[in-house]
């Protein structure tokens, strides 16, 4: 059965490449901020109805469900030790750092204020007094547009005192990161937004119970808030009538690497890779007989070999079953001219720097991961380091506060998987040419 | 981890920087900043104002600025906060420059997605520009820095040159984009072969109408 792709009509980020303004003018003509005050209208607990049953799952990378992580928001402000309530905050994370990730920056730059009505309804559905949007330092000019976005916003009443006439109070605020990937995990993005290093907390408590400033707080990230006043006005049904059961909605994919034309593009959620990659990015280079491999959501994922990923749809749980995830929906491409030692060895090398030094495992795990990982490009060490590796990645994974740990071993446990015998040649040539060598 | 910074020469820098402060263009954005935050919670702007001092500091020197000790002191007091704690942050965040960088600085991705698709050839350009890696050129003109995933994956390979962006590029555009820079000529930034953002190269394999027109789909639902 042909795949039925998406139509320029039910495409949420019709200003994706930017061809338009994104100004407060260009985008009400486009719809954005029409009556938003009725959506709010319908009340806090409506809408996050309305969002469950879209199955709008969060688009950062986890695909954990954005209604459910609303409802756990508490519904009265709980007191301090003083007996005064205290407030609750959104923070929407545009630290968008995962390598192969390039879509949040598309909606920063020229739908903001798709972004910045959604954080009205967002924050309104789960009582919040405001939002802050957390972009990574790098997107400098992003974050430019970003400001003048939300000034545009409070200028024309949309956000602020009796925000867009819905009788609601609510402020949008935007801080700019200054160069660290841990930022994206959400524990680590509250401890910088009060002024600190980037340092995951340990959980429980959840942000939902004590985040910003020990407030009740939810991460969202930046495409998950930006598609709810679209899903809102066109209606839950519409949302969840694309993708596979569980894996609904339209998503922002991200293709890199080995293909004709990179692109990034709004698809259905499920479509099979094979058909992406020939309507929006040309092909493969040098033909489909051509893929190696591919890293289908991120580098913290594992990376899955041609013959699994053809036919396979893209979504959380179609790439779950090959063993890897959907991650952000950043694809990164490798063909056969790809050195797969060393195109992991270098996400190796991303962990290794991105490493807050926190725990223990991951400080000290991923510097020897990468540096294995180095010898291994050569072939510069013996068949048992491979396990010796692997294991090493198992007592890195699930030991460490945040994912991150997680993160820099899957890429290598991937790799042996698949790639195990590509490892045993390039150590047996070593060994071979040693001999040589020595026999000179 | 990052690597460990070195700190340069304390009584130099104590009595260049001793007494730094904002400029009154500064101090009122560094006053904007604060306000974002609840009362009480001005520490949180700690990240921008120590970006404020690095941007005054280069101001200054005519490069892209740095934060010698005197100045976190400075931010660190401005916040009512300990030095430690601002210290902290200025090394914890990469974008922080702990050391003096050159009029431009060149920072080119290197992770996997622009790996792929040819960043060693623009590391090369750089090499044979007499650019190395962590160090600035001796006229003081260019520092090149390999910096991990900027988040332009679909343009790659890229670099980031001050505060600009310069996608899809190759050995020939980052050797023309180093000379150009050097001759003080104005520079195209972002897609360096004609793509309008990460359209796909040659045109949008969707959403045409908005090429030429602001089009309104509401109509069509």
């Amino acid at each position: 059965m042909a795949f039925d792709f998406l139509q320029d009509k039910d495409r949420i980020f019709t200003n994706v490449y930017g061809f338009q303004s994104w100004d407060l003018k260009a985008s009400q003509k486009r719809g954005d901020w029409d009556n938003t005050a009725d959506i709010i209208k319908r009340g806090n607990d409506k809408i996050i109805e309305e969002m469950k049953a879209s199955g709008l799952r969060g688009r950062g990378g986890a695909g954990f469900p954005t209604g459910l992580k609303w409802s756990f928001m508490p519904k009265e402000a709980p007191k301090d030790s003083q007996g005064n309530p205290r407030p609750s905050f959104l923070v929407i994370n545009a630290d968008e750092s995962e390598p192969g990730s390039c879509k949040d920056r598309e909606i920063l730059r020229n739908d903001p204020h798709k972004l910045i009505e959604g954080a009205l309804i967002a924050g309104f559905a789960m009582r919040a007094r405001a939002a802050y949007i957390y972009i990574r330092g790098e997107y400098i000019m992003e974050a430019k547009v970003m400001e003048a976005a939300v000034k545009e916003a409070y200028d024309a009443g949309l956000i602020g005192k009796n925000a867009a006439k819905s009788g609601y109070d609510f402020d949008v605020f935007v801080h700019r990161g200054a160069g660290a990937y841990i930022c994206g995990e959400e524990t680590a993005m509250i401890e910088s937004l009060e002024g600190k290093k980037g340092q995951p907390r340990l959980k429980p408590p959840f942000p939902a119970g004590a985040g910003l400033y020990g407030c009740p707080t939810t991460v969202n990230n930046v495409e998950s808030i930006a598609v709810v006043p679209t899903i809102l006005r066109r209606g839950a049904a519409w949302f969840a009538s694309f993708g596979r059961e569980g894996n609904h909605g339209t998503k922002l994919f991200q293709v890199s690497g080995h293909v004709d034309k990179p692109a990034v593009f709004e698809e259905a959620m499920s479509i099979p890779f094979k058909d992406m990659i020939e309507k929006h990015c040309g092909g493969i280079t040098g033909g489909w007989d051509n893929l190696l491999a591919v890293i289908p959501g991120g580098s913290s994922v594992p990376l899955v070999p041609a013959e699994q990923i053809m036919d396979a749809p893209m979504d959380f749980d179609g790439l779950k079953d090959l063993g890897s995830g959907l991650g952000t929906a950043a694809v990164i491409v490798m063909d056969k001219s790809t050195d797969i030692v060393r195109a992991i060895s270098r996400l190796s090398y991303f962990y290794k720097h991105e490493s807050c030094g926190q725990c223990t495992p991951c400080r000290e795990g991923t510097g020897w991961m990468w540096r294995v990982m180095e010898k291994m490009r050569d072939g510069d060490a013996d068949i048992e380091d491979i396990d010796t590796l692997y294991e090493v990645t198992k007592q890195v994974e699930g030991h460490t506060i945040c994912a991150l740990g997680d993160a820099a071993a899957w890429p290598i446990q991937g790799l042996i998987r698949h790639f195990r015998p590509e490892m045993e040649r390039r150590i047996n040539e070593h060994k071979g040419a040693e001999v040589l060598e020595a026999a000179e | 981890m990052a690597e460990a910074p070195t700190i340069p020469d304390e009584i130099e820098t104590r009595a260049k920087w001793g007494d730094f402060a904002f400029t009154p263009a500064n101090e009122k954005l560094a006053k904007w900043q604060i306000a974002k935050y609840p009362a009480g919670r001005q520490k949180s702007a700690v990240m921008a104002l120590l970006d404020l001092a690095q941007r005054q500091v280069g101001a200054d020197t005519k490069t892209q600025g740095w934060l010698p000790v005197p100045v976190i002191e400075y931010v660190a007091a401005y916040l009512d906060m300990p030095y430690m704690r601002a210290y902290e942050v200025a090394t914890f965040y990469t974008m922080y420059n702990l050391a003096p960088v050159g009029q431009f600085h060149v920072q080119v991705c290197g992770t996997t997605p622009c790996m792929l698709r040819g960043s060693d050839d623009v590391m090369a350009a750089c090499k044979n520009k007499g650019l190395n890696k962590g160090k600035t050129t001796p006229d003081g003109l260019f520092t090149l820095t390999e910096v991990e995933c900027m988040g332009n994956c679909s343009n790659a390979p890229m670099v980031q040159i001050n505060d600009d962006n310069y996608e899809d590029l190759d050995y020939d555009i980052m050797t023309r984009i180093l000379e150009d820079l050097a001759a003080g000529k104005d520079i195209k930034v972002g897609s360096q072969i004609g793509r309008k953002t990460s359209e796909a190269e040659g045109g949008p394999t969707n959403l045409q109408a908005m090429v030429k027109e602001n089009h309104d789909y509401r109509g069509e639902w």
